[in-house]
Formats: structure tokens, sequence, C-alpha cells
């Protein structure tokens, strides 16, 4: 019987492809209409109104003054200290992570192929917050790279450098320098991942054509392997980029006390109870990744896909 | 006469597998070489040997009296169209064709000169500013050429540029290149497994088997008088005797060939046996007939009777059809 139904089920199903379809795309399709749209379209209507000063109490009428709020110098300051931090980190993650995709794309068979997948993956597998807090112990005063600065006889070195301000700080892992290698560390799969698959897909024939019309191997490398590579560049500092511009753990755990945009929407919408301005910091990295696509694509960055 | 290419006892070993093994080969100057043998058998490396993608374990590689094996391949006077046509999809098929200019540092107003001309000697005038995605593959083949050409090569290297296209337009390919080659006086060392392609365009041919070259001569020369077994079946698919059988036809112990096109059935001289399979070829009808040495094909011209399946026929040849291979070790 249950048999019989499930066969004229199929029946029917085969019968009108259109209806399989449905059945497939509606629960995903209510998932992101719903569930992310919805949730995004409530926190961009949350960035137009404002709080009142006197009773915190926040008032539901349309205003722009919370968006002002954030040219004040010190909010403006944690807007520009996130894109700074994220530029940082994405383009040495695209530095970093280039060689590494280079020689898994050309060079890695068989074995070392799955060794190249495993290391990348393996550091995914493991929890973020264990990840942050050992390469806090990594940083500390007391950590291994103190240790090997020592022991190199290099201290002065590190010292000089940590004196540096801005970026130094008492010891690497209460600086700024030690939230950026930890983005680095946290992201760099992300960046390696899509430029692999970016350069596994230009045949070696490509790169001996180049060479055989005359180019240097620096000379394919940026007439050929840049332009085709780069559209697994641009995905890859996608996500570097967002995911920098979004965290609040790592430089809440590593770093200096200077916030970013993901701690001021985690304290605005906590603490401070200021939703409209916890909303307006979260529009922005939104924002930004828009022109940043939009820019990416004028440049062409994805003529090659 | 000067030679272009010349191999000194040339070996390229890939761990166990010797790829190319020890092979001695001169090409002489504005010569259509081709080199040829099925997959596998080391052609295509000994055409990167020449374009320097690879370099021999052993022996010497001279492209006009200069010993090239230390040199990279982007200061060898060679260029290649490669049998994926290797176009950049990131530029124009203008861009493409003038990529050597562009590295070698020529002026955009040059290049453009230099890339239409290119392009109108392999009738592909107003394409320039297409993506090689938007091409035929006919038409990607010619862009790959013209940029091969651009660079005025001393050896140009192709590597099955045909494989890709349909009979009818590799036919006409086949007649375009050998015609470019004539007026352009360069030499041309051509790698493809098609024997006819081979016989038709080349000036000479060395066919190779297993890493190592069979025979080289002229494609009349392969095709009547192959040296041994391997080229007289690869060239022309001939009959190829066993010595025993040669040797009570002719005295002499060691395998021979006999073109199917050279027997003919009913007069007989030679061999009787019975026929088991006809194929109709168009031109012509390949009559299989397993005789008590051995089984021959036989190429009935259109026209003649032919037998039917299960028939008795007597075979019989011209004298001097039978080509004795002394060299018998192939």
């Amino acid at each position: 019987m249950a048999e019989a139904m499930t066969a004229r089920a199929s029946d029917v199903l085969w019968r009108r492809p259109n209806l399989l379809l449905l059945l497939l795309v509606i629960p995903p399709l209510l998932w992101l209409g719903i569930v992310y749209l919805g949730s995004l379209f409530a926190l961009l209507a949350q960035s137009f109104f404002s709080i009142d000063e006197f009773s915190g109490l926040v008032s539901y009428e349309f205003t722009l003054k919370t968006y002002g709020e954030l040219f004040r110098a010190s909010n403006f300051d944690i807007i520009l200290r996130t894109l700074l931090m994220a530029a940082a980190v994405t383009v040495a993650a695209a530095i970093v992570a280039f060689p590494i995709a280079y020689y898994a794309a050309r060079y890695a068979r068989g074995r070392w192929k799955a060794v190249f997948y495993l290391g990348i993956m393996l550091p995914l597998w493991s929890s973020y917050l264990v990840k942050v807090y050992s390469w806090k112990l990594i940083l500390a005063k007391e950590g291994i790279l103190n240790w090997l600065f020592e022991t190199l006889h290099l201290s002065w070195l590190l010292n000089a450098y940590l004196a540096i301000p801005g970026i130094g700080g008492n010891s690497l892992s209460v600086s700024w320098t030690g939230t950026f290698l930890v983005f680095l560390y946290v992201w760099l799969p992300f960046m390696i991942l899509p430029i692999q698959a970016s350069l596994e897909r230009v045949p070696a024939s490509m790169l001996e054509a180049s060479g055989d019309l005359g180019a240097r191997p620096g000379q394919t490398l940026r007439h050929v392997i840049l332009p085709l590579a780069l559209p697994g560049i641009v995905a890859g500092s996608i996500f570097t980029f967002s995911l920098t511009m979004g965290d609040y753990i790592i430089p809440q755990i590593v770093g200096t006390s200077a916030r970013m945009i993901g701690q001021a929407v985690y304290q605005f919408q906590g603490t401070a109870g200021n939703i409209p301005l916890a909303a307006a910091f979260a529009v922005v990295p939104i924002v930004v990744m828009g022109v940043y696509l939009t820019v990416a694509k004028r440049m062409g960055a994805f003529d090659a896909l | 006469m000067t030679t272009a290419v010349s191999f000194r006892s040339v070996s390229r070993h890939f761990g166990d597998v010797r790829a190319v093994d020890s092979v001695t080969l001169d090409i002489a100057e504005g010569e259509f070489f081709a080199l040829l043998g099925p997959s596998g058998s080391g052609k295509t490396t000994c055409l990167r040997l020449i374009a320097g993608f690879e370099q021999p374990t052993s022996g010497e590689i001279a492209i006009f009296g200069e010993e090239a094996t230390a040199v990279p391949p982007y200061r060898r006077p060679v260029n290649t169209v490669f049998q994926d046509y290797a176009l950049f999809p990131h530029l124009t098929v203008e861009e493409n064709v003038a990529y050597g200019l562009m590295i070698r540092g020529e002026g955009k107003a040059e290049r453009r000169r230099k890339a239409g001309e290119a392009l109108e000697m392999v009738a592909l005038s107003g394409f320039g500013g297409r993506k090689p995605s938007e091409l035929s593959g006919g038409q990607r083949q010619r862009v790959a050429l013209a940029r091969a050409l651009l660079m005025q090569p001393k050896v140009l290297l192709l590597d099955e540029p045909l494989g890709a296209l349909d009979l009818k337009l590799r036919e006409q390919m086949q007649g375009e290149l050998k015609s470019l080659q004539r007026q352009l006086g360069i030499t041309f060392v051509f790698v493809t497994h098609d024997q006819g392609e081979a016989l038709s365009m080349s000036d000479r041919i060395a066919v190779f088997n297993e890493g190592r070259i069979q025979q080289i001569g002229a494609p009349s020369e392969v095709y009547d008088r192959p040296e041994t077994p391997f080229v007289a079946d690869f060239v022309g698919s001939s009959n190829v005797l066993p010595a025993a059988v040669v040797k009570t036809l002719t005295g002499i112990h060691a395998p021979a060939s006999l073109r199917p096109e050279a027997i003919t059935l009913g007069d007989g001289c030679g061999l009787t046996g019975r026929v088991t399979a006809l194929s109709f070829l168009g031109a012509a009808t390949r009559v299989e007939v397993q005789t008590a040495e051995a089984p021959l094909s036989v190429l009935v011209p259109k026209g003649r009777a032919l037998p039917g399946i299960g028939d008795t026929v007597t075979l019989g040849w011209a004298p001097d059809a039978l080509h004795v291979m002394e060299r018998g070790d192939g």
C-alpha cells in the first residue's frame, strides 16, 4: 500500500518536474527570504530610528540622526580602524595564500594533495575560540614567540617593534599586531581555497605558451597567472574582508582596548541598549562590501569566471 | 643545407618510463618534418624537448647549431602551436596574437599593426576584438598559428594542431598549413598520430614507437619500404608476413610487408585462403582472407568482382610488392 503511494508520488513528480523543483526550492527560499532577508530589513529599519537621550528609549520615528552619529570622531575611528584592519588582513592573506595555493594547484599530486587539503581544513575543524586562545598564549609575554626571540638574542628587535606606537604594545598579545596575526591565521583558509580553485583551472599549456612567446617566469606571473587567478583572489578577499569586519571576539581576546565595529555593535545593542546605533554600525560592513564588489566587478575581476 | 634541429642520442625518462629513448635526428632548414606515432610513443615529448618545456635526461639538442639543452623556452628561437591552442582567455584575439610583442616591449601602435597583418594572413581580419571563447575551433587554431608566426620563429612546432577539428576542416587546414610553410620557408615540426596527415603533408617523417625512432624518410619511402613490421602496420596498415612464411616464399628469413592494395584476387601466384569478412570503404572494399599461413587484408578497387564470405580465393602480387624487412626488430 505504502509502496503504491510512493510509486504514485514518484509518477506525479516525474510528469511535473516543476512541482519537484518547487518542493526542493521552497524550504531554502523560506529560510533565506524570511529568516535572513527579514532580519536584515528589520536591522535596516532599526538604523533609521533614534534613541531618546533623556529617557534612553527608542523613538520610532524616521531620522538620519543615528547615521550622523557614526561620523562622530569616536565612532568614526572605530569604522576607520576596522576597515584598515580588514584591508591589512586581506592583503597579507592574499600574499601568504598565493604561493601555497600555487604549489597545491600546480605541483601537489595524489597523497600531497590530500595532505594539503588536510592542512588547510584541519584548523577549521577545531573550535574558533580554542584557536584564538592558543594564539593569545603564543603571543603572550611568557609565550613561545618571546622565548624564541630571547633564545636567538633578538629580544631587542621585538622590543623595538613593540615600541612603535599604534601597532605595538606591552606584548604582542595586547598589541594591534597581535590582533592582525590572529585574524590572518584564522581567515587564511578562506583565501587559499578560492585561489587554489582558480589556479587549478589554468592549464599548464597556458604557462608554457607564455614562456614560448618569450615571457620570463616573472612576466608570465604578471600577465597570465595573476589575471587568471584574480577571480579567486577577489572571492577570497570577500571572505577575509567581511569576516574581519564583522568579528568581535578576536579583538576582544587578543589586542588593545580600542574597539572594532563588531565589538561596537555588541556593546551598543547589549549593555548600552542603543539598538539604532548598533544597527547603523552593522549597516557599515554591508555598504562597504557592496561598494567593494561593485568596484571589483568594474575592474573585471569576474570576467574570467 | 643547414641543420635546424639536431638530436644526439637524446633520452627523456620519467621515472622508469623511457618516454624518449636515445633518439638521434636531424631536421633540415625549411623542411616540413612530421613526428608520427601512436599516443605514448614519445613524439610529443620530442617536440617539448625542442621547445624547452622538457629537459633531456641525457644526450644533446642543438637548434641551428647552438647547444639548446640549458636554454630556457623564452630564449629559444622556436614557437609552438599547442594542441589545445593555449589562447589566453582574459585577452582579446588581437592581444593574444601580439602577446609576444608586448612581452618584448614593442609599442602599442606597432603591436596593433603587426597583429592586424598576422590575423590577415590567417584570414581572420576583423576578429581582433573578440575573446577566444567567441571563436570556433578552427578559428582558434588560426589565432594560435598567427600568434606563433608573428614571433618569426626559426622553427615552428605544431603539436597535433588539427586533432580537435572535424574532418572537412582538417583537410582544408592541412592544405593551408602546407602552403603557408612553402610561402614562409620556415622549418615546421609537426606532431601527429594520423598517418594519412603525415604522408600527405610532410617532406620527411620520423615514425616513433615506444620512445624510439623506427624509421626516418620521405613519405613514399616510409610507405613503400617500411624498415620494421611496426612501420609497415602503422603507416597504411600493411600486411606483415611472419619470417617463416617469407622464407618459404623468397628464401630470406625475415618478416615482410605486403600492401593490401598490391594484392590481386584470382590470378594465383602466392597463397590461397578463405574470405572471412568484407568491409565497404567507398573507393574500394577491404577483403579479409584467412590463409593457412597468416590472415591477410586485400583491397579490391571499386568495379572489380568481389568474392562472397566463405569463398576460397587465390592471392597474387607482383614480385617487387613483397617488401622484406631485414631489420625486423621493431
